[in-house]
């Protein structure tokens, strides 16, 4: 199984997601990272 | 696109996306639209029908139904022991309605909640299909 490539830049993931048109996971976490 | 946020290095994006708890995760289309939200620590398998009901929410409102009944099929077979089963056998019926206008699909599912979750709320909103 792949790792998760986790982004920080809300805008950029956006931005990305709406030039692939993929959905966006945003995961608000307040785990030790 | 996966994005995590952490509340001690990222609070003005908590605050942009009213997230008032964690866990919480928010599942937004494509144009940036949120769709589906989870709130709260939830095992593997009802995570993972969570993930799935907001992917399946996502098609059925860009009007792709028979990919958004595929999807909440499989959350209602494959997932059938966790909380999003019966939201996903409801949504099944309607989307199979949305794509054919053939009103059997929610007579049907409504038998089906009836039998298969019949303490579910989502069996009670559909009880208004069976004649």
């Amino acid at each position: 199984m792949s790792e998760i490539r986790w982004l920080k830049d809300v805008d950029a993931a956006l931005k990305e997601a709406n030039a692939t048109q993929k959905p966006t996971l945003i995961d608000f976490t307040a785990a030790p990272m | 696109m996966p994005v995590r946020a952490h509340i001690k290095e990222q609070k003005p994006t908590f605050e942009r996306f009213n997230a008032q708890w964690t866990p919480t995760i928010l599942l937004l289309d494509s144009a940036g639209a949120e769709k589906h939200r989870i709130e709260g620590f939830l095992p593997v398998d009802d995570f993972l029908a969570q993930l799935e009901l907001g992917l399946a929410k996502i098609s059925f409102q860009h009007g792709s139904y028979a990919e958004a009944e595929k999807r909440f099929r499989t959350i209602c077979g494959t997932y059938r022991g966790t909380g999003a089963a019966p939201e996903a056998c409801y949504w099944a019926g309607v989307s199979a309605y949305k794509a054919s206008n053939d009103a059997t699909h929610l007579g049907a599912t409504a038998s089906q909640l009836k039998e298969q979750f019949p303490e579910s709320e989502w069996t009670r909103k559909s009880s208004v299909w069976i004649h």
